[in-house]
């Protein structure tokens, strides 16, 4: 077949050959020269695609292939909406469809997403694929909560509508699952009704660790949205100072007459040089200075995209860590050992051979059904390092075995570093999941840079 | 707005549609595949488009598919107020050189079948008194190049016939719109290295919306291409040979 002819029709997602681009997951460590393809449908799946990924904010290493050179897809030009059931808030969409575009067209219908995660800039695929969650996950829990359906393309080419009731293992095992049972072509999900396209937003400042996450939890019962932001760069005193954001949707009478406009962006053009990633920690220091302290308590409306992704108004924030990139560590620690848990692990923390510049602390609710799924009742505990050569491992390891000894486990859309014995340890969870990705596909032929590392798949 | 779409499924012909219906447009999709064709009229109601969005068939390969689509279009929409066509193909020449029949195929495809549909657009859009004709040519019908030799010179072609198109209608109300895109990144250059201004569809869509709106008859999208080629216009031949 000529290519003149494969260029325009069903044809050219089979036969074009995608361009080989270095990717890379959000915090920039690793990178895979990879041939990426970016079809704008997803029904003629191209021969030997390891996996399909969406706009690349998994930190670590979860959206990557597991040997340079592999094909991938990106689907996020695949972004139709298929159907909108108006009355209840019931939409299918194609899986490359991203929260910003959702948010854009549903919000002034008077909708939004079910779950919010940092960013925007994710596709459904991957918020199914991470079971993401937000600031409202005491109430709502995770995003699996509100998925009814997913069409997928399993490893062997069949085309399957799984939820509940149909293939609910494979539906189970999908959300959290990493992208790893199978390509993701529609997202089926319950949106959320808003009583305008503002939020109201309250800020408190707070002087102490064991208070804040006592009055993360109160809040909690009164506010839909919660999270904490807490200083632990600081000494003395002033360690683990915080604030503590809630939000709500604002009542009609609350909001201003107008919708929102689009927020104004800036893009960091060009990474930042070693010398000058190196400045975060201090950079951090001063912005934590000075928020913690002239941060009074503050109420009012703003708009939703500040309140949810305080951090896209910078387009490309990622360069800022220069060449060596940055890593997050997150965590849940459940209730049942107790606050004393959480304060324990944050002082441990401190003993680090580097600090956290930013540490972001959440209460999650009830766990949901997906099978690989990461928030459990308990706190999550997310820390945000610029790489070190020689301090990353050793700090990731010892984080995870802080986090073992008090029954946690991690994010895998955050991690990148961690053993697959220490992942093993604290996810016992991780053989029926095989078990089941051995069921679907049973030569592996999806598969990631992450899931060869944690899981034990063949490169 | 009551717009007919020949190649809106996808890549900017999508994008374009998409920024039609988000202001609420009357669309008409003209297309190969019937299920792509029935998914992106769902999706581009969804994104505001009056509903329903309505769809026949055409091929630019097939000229007789051309008259009975504009037809229902027409019908379907209850007047005409703008046809707009993205449909086209698209090789390099490394995949054309050896290939007398794919030649064959993408001038005819580009050129002529392109050409018979907007002398059909033009005359219909005359009859109901007049509207836009957008369609797409490419900044590599601006000056020849070795890597898209023959697909560069149906666009140069066709950029010629829309010129003499919007001077023929002009007095019966027809106003031709060519839009000259650099490289986009979409399904039909999917695999080629990027060049600098490589640009999304979304960014193309937007500059020809506006274009709509106006009275200009070419425009370059992203707008840097008129000052790029400008320059490449004025490059002696031999260094244009190196491009």
């Amino acid at each position: 077949m000529s290519e003149a002819r494969a260029r325009s029709g069903a044809a050219a997602d089979a036969g074009a050959p995608g361009r080989f681009e270095e990717i890379s997951g959000w915090g920039r460590t690793l990178r895979v020269r990879a041939e990426q393809l970016h079809p704008e449908r997803l029904d003629c799946m191209p021969p030997g695609v390891v996996l399909t990924r969406g706009l690349g904010r998994s930190y670590g290493d979860a959206s990557l292939p597991p040997r340079p050179g592999d094909r991938v897809v990106c689907a996020r030009r695949a972004d139709r909406l298929l159907a909108f059931d108006a009355e209840r808030g019931l939409l299918r969409a194609e899986a490359g469809l991203s929260l910003a575009a959702l948010h854009q067209i549903f919000l002034p219908r008077g909708w939004c997403a079910p779950v919010s995660p940092g960013t925007q800039y994710v596709t459904l695929g991957g918020l199914v694929a991470a079971d993401a969650h937000g600031k409202n996950h005491h109430r709502d829990g995770s995003l699996g909560r509100h998925v009814t359906a997913l069409r997928l393309r399993t490893a062997e080419g069949q085309v399957l509508e799984c939820s509940a009731q149909q293939e609910p293992e494979l539906f189970d095992a999908t959300l959290g699952g990493m992208g790893l049972t199978g390509h993701m072509l529609e997202v089926e999900l319950q949106l959320a009704p808003v009583t305008s396209p503002w939020i109201w937003q309250r800020t408190d400042r707070i002087a102490h660790l064991s208070d804040l996450l006592a009055r993360l939890r109160e809040a909690g019962s009164r506010w839909p949205y919660t999270v904490a932001w807490l200083d632990c760069l600081s000494s003395g005193r002033a360690f683990g100072r915080g604030l503590l954001m809630q939000g709500r949707w604002a009542h009609p009478d609350e909001a201003p007459a107008t919708p929102p406009g689009a927020g104004r962006r800036v893009r960091v053009p060009v990474d930042a040089p070693a010398l000058a990633a190196r400045a975060i920690p201090l950079a951090g220091r001063v912005w934590n200075g000075l928020s913690f302290r002239f941060a009074g308590r503050q109420e009012g409306v703003m708009a939703p995209e500040p309140f949810f992704h305080p951090l896209d108004g910078l387009l490309d924030w990622n360069r800022l860590f220069g060449p060596r990139g940055f890593f997050q560590h997150q965590c849940v620690l459940p209730y049942d050992t107790g606050d004393r848990a959480a304060l324990g692990f944050l002082e441990a923390v401190r003993q680090l051979p580097m600090q956290p510049h930013l540490v972001v602390v959440k209460d999650f609710g009830a766990a949901g059904r997906g099978l690989l799924s990461f928030p459990r009742p308990g706190l999550t505990v997310a820390l945000d390092f610029p790489c070190h050569p020689s301090h990353t491992r050793p700090v990731v390891e010892r984080l995870n075995a802080l986090v073992l000894e008090r029954g946690g486990r991690i994010y895998l859309a955050k991690d990148a570093f961690s053993s697959a014995d220490q992942f093993r340890a604290m996810e016992p969870r991780w053989e029926a999941f095989q078990t089941l990705r051995a069921r679907w596909d049973p030569k592996t032929r999806i598969r990631s840079a992450l899931s060869v590392r944690l899981l034990g798949d063949p490169a | 707005m009551r717009a007919v779409a020949l190649g809106a499924t996808r890549g900017i012909g999508r994008a374009l549609a998409r920024g039609l219906a988000e202001r609420g447009a009357q669309l008409f999709l003209l297309g190969r595949d019937a299920d792509e064709l029935a998914r992106s009229a769902r999706d581009l109601e969804l994104r505001g488009a009056r509903p329903p969005v309505g769809r026949a068939p055409c091929d630019l390969l097939d000229r007789t598919s051309f008259a009975p689509a504009l037809e229902r279009a027409e019908a379907a929409l209850g007047g005409l107020d703008a046809v707009i066509v993205t449909a086209a193909r698209f090789a390099p020449q490394a995949a054309l050189e050896d290939d007398l029949e794919a030649v064959e195929q993408l001038l005819r495809a580009d050129f002529t079948h392109t050409a018979l549909f907007c002398e059909l657009a033009a005359r219909r859009l005359a009859a109901g008194g007049g509207g836009r004709l957008c369609v797409f040519g490419s900044v590599a019908g601006d000056r020849a190049r070795r890597s898209v030799a023959i697909y560069g010179a149906a666009k140069a072609g066709l950029a010629h016939h829309l010129e003499g198109l919007d001077l023929r209608y002009r007095e019966r109300g027809v106003r031709v719109l060519c839009v000259k895109p650099g490289f986009v990144r979409t399904d039909m250059t999917e695999g080629l290295p990027a060049p600098p201004f490589a640009a999304e569809p979304e960014r193309v869509a937007r500059a020809t919306l506006r274009a709509l709106d106006g009275r200009r008859t070419a425009i370059y999208a992203p707008g840097i291409w008129r000052l790029v080629m400008q320059a490449v216009r004025r490059l002696p031949r031999r260094m244009r040979a190196r491009l």
